[in-house]
């Protein structure tokens, strides 16, 4: 079976886009994305180790008896956290202190297994690597988008940038319930445009 | 290529290659960012302590001593001096009350006890919220700001438990943590202060003041 590559990575990035489409991850989408420079460092984070993993067990799925083949991906997908990890804490510390503890949780985050699972499994190195750059670009746009948004209705900064005044915010958009309403009309938009078009 | 079998030996003979290759991995990177984690926390410290501390000429880190805060934990306190007055000092203050766990904190106090700076060093705090407190403390607006402040007699802890600062609006366990190695930073010297004017002495002597001053101090404590 012969795939368009360009239809690998456009695959994740829209049709398949982890957040609104397949809503996975929820849990980190929802904790990190209190600003946009946030959830863009997480969805680049979370890309990167989708990137690695996914070539990692293309390229021992055949190696792996299917019996512990989940064991196996966790032990792999853990590796690459920690290895970023390390790599965030010495290079860029400003952005792993305001990340936190959603760093290591990447490990446990269902669009790194699924893809593994679904994808990494079943296709070549290079095909996985792609899928793995567009779910991870689409993940890091879901959330660069919904940080903005709470950024700006919370505290009415883009980027740190200020549009209007930091007292006329709302800051529920900075809290949890912020996330899940952002997200729920984010989702509600992407649904009625796919349902005209 | 057709998928091995799922038998007991390829199993385990699988789980341990990956395993193995994992921790060489890991043990390499961790080998390799040692340096730089140390260094960019070293880096940290430093600019923490400039950031706190008034105008001095000394070096602080080469001149740094114990404090035993009234606990019984040690604090590292590095002293500013301008052509050997001292103008402040710099104390690396912690609390365990965080939400999520242990907030470091440089805090900055004139020979008085007076606080001058602060400096969140390290804190896992929710981004967005607990973490306002790098600046939240030193904004002048209502009652937020701390800078400037005597603990030995303003009330330094939040509003709501009645004293006289504002807590970061979502955070109050935040702020009273932030709060609480603010205070402990000041206990700390205030119980030893005069072991601190005495830097020039060697480390033995330091500590065997301390443990004086701490005797001594417990009673004027605020509680």
């Amino acid at each position: 079976m012969k795939r368009n590559k360009l239809s690998v990575v456009l695959n994740g990035l829209i049709t398949e886009n982890p957040t609104f489409v397949l809503m996975l991850g929820m849990c980190p989408t929802l904790g990190t994305t209190s600003s946009a420079l946030n959830g863009m460092g997480m969805g680049l984070a979370t890309s990167f180790v989708l990137i690695c993993s996914n070539m990692a067990i293309s390229s021992v799925k055949n190696i792996i008896p299917d019996k512990v083949r989940i064991p196996s991906y966790i032990v792999i997908i853990a590796t690459f956290v920690s290895l970023l990890q390390m790599v965030m804490q010495a290079y860029v510390p400003a952005l792993y202190a305001s990340l936190g503890i959603f760093i290591p949780l990447i490990v446990v985050n269902c669009i790194v297994l699924a893809r593994a699972e679904s994808f990494a499994s079943k296709n070549s190195v290079f095909d996985s690597a792609l899928d793995g750059l567009g779910i991870g670009l689409g993940f890091t746009m879901a959330l660069t988008l919904l940080g903005s948004i709470r950024e700006l209705f919370g505290t009415g900064k883009i980027f740190g940038m200020t549009i209007f005044p930091e007292q006329y915010g709302i800051l529920v958009f900075v809290l949890a319930p912020g996330a899940f309403i952002v997200l729920g009309y984010l989702i509600a938009i992407i649904n009625r445009i796919k349902k005209v078009s | 290529m057709a998928k091995l079998e799922s038998s007991f030996k390829n199993m385990a003979l699988a789980l341990t290659s990956i395993s193995i290759f994992a921790a060489a991995a890991l043990g390499v990177v961790y080998k390799l960012t040692l340096e730089p984690i140390k260094a960019t926390e070293i880096a940290k410290q430093e600019m923490a302590i400039r950031e706190v501390t008034p105008h001095f000429n000394n070096a602080p880190v080469a001149e740094k001593y114990m404090l035993i805060s009234p606990e019984g934990d040690s604090l590292m306190c590095f002293p500013a001096k301008q052509d050997g007055k001292l103008t402040g000092v710099a104390i690396e203050s912690y609390s365990n009350k965080g939400f999520h766990g242990k907030i470091k904190v440089m805090v900055g106090l004139d020979p008085n006890g007076k606080i001058l700076n602060y400096s969140v060093i390290n804190h896992t705090e929710t981004p967005g919220l607990g973490s306002k407190m790098t600046d939240w403390f030193k904004t002048d607006k209502n009652k937020q700001n701390i800078l400037g402040l005597d603990p030995g007699k303003d009330k330094i802890w939040v509003s709501k438990d009645g004293g006289d600062v504002d807590a970061i609006t979502a955070a109050t366990i935040s702020s009273r943590a932030f709060l609480d190695a603010i205070d402990r930073a000041y206990r700390s010297y205030m119980t030893q202060k005069n072991a601190a004017v005495d830097t020039k002495k060697s480390i033995v002597r330091q500590t065997s003041t301390s443990a004086e001053y701490k005797d001594k101090g417990g009673s004027n404590e605020k509680e």
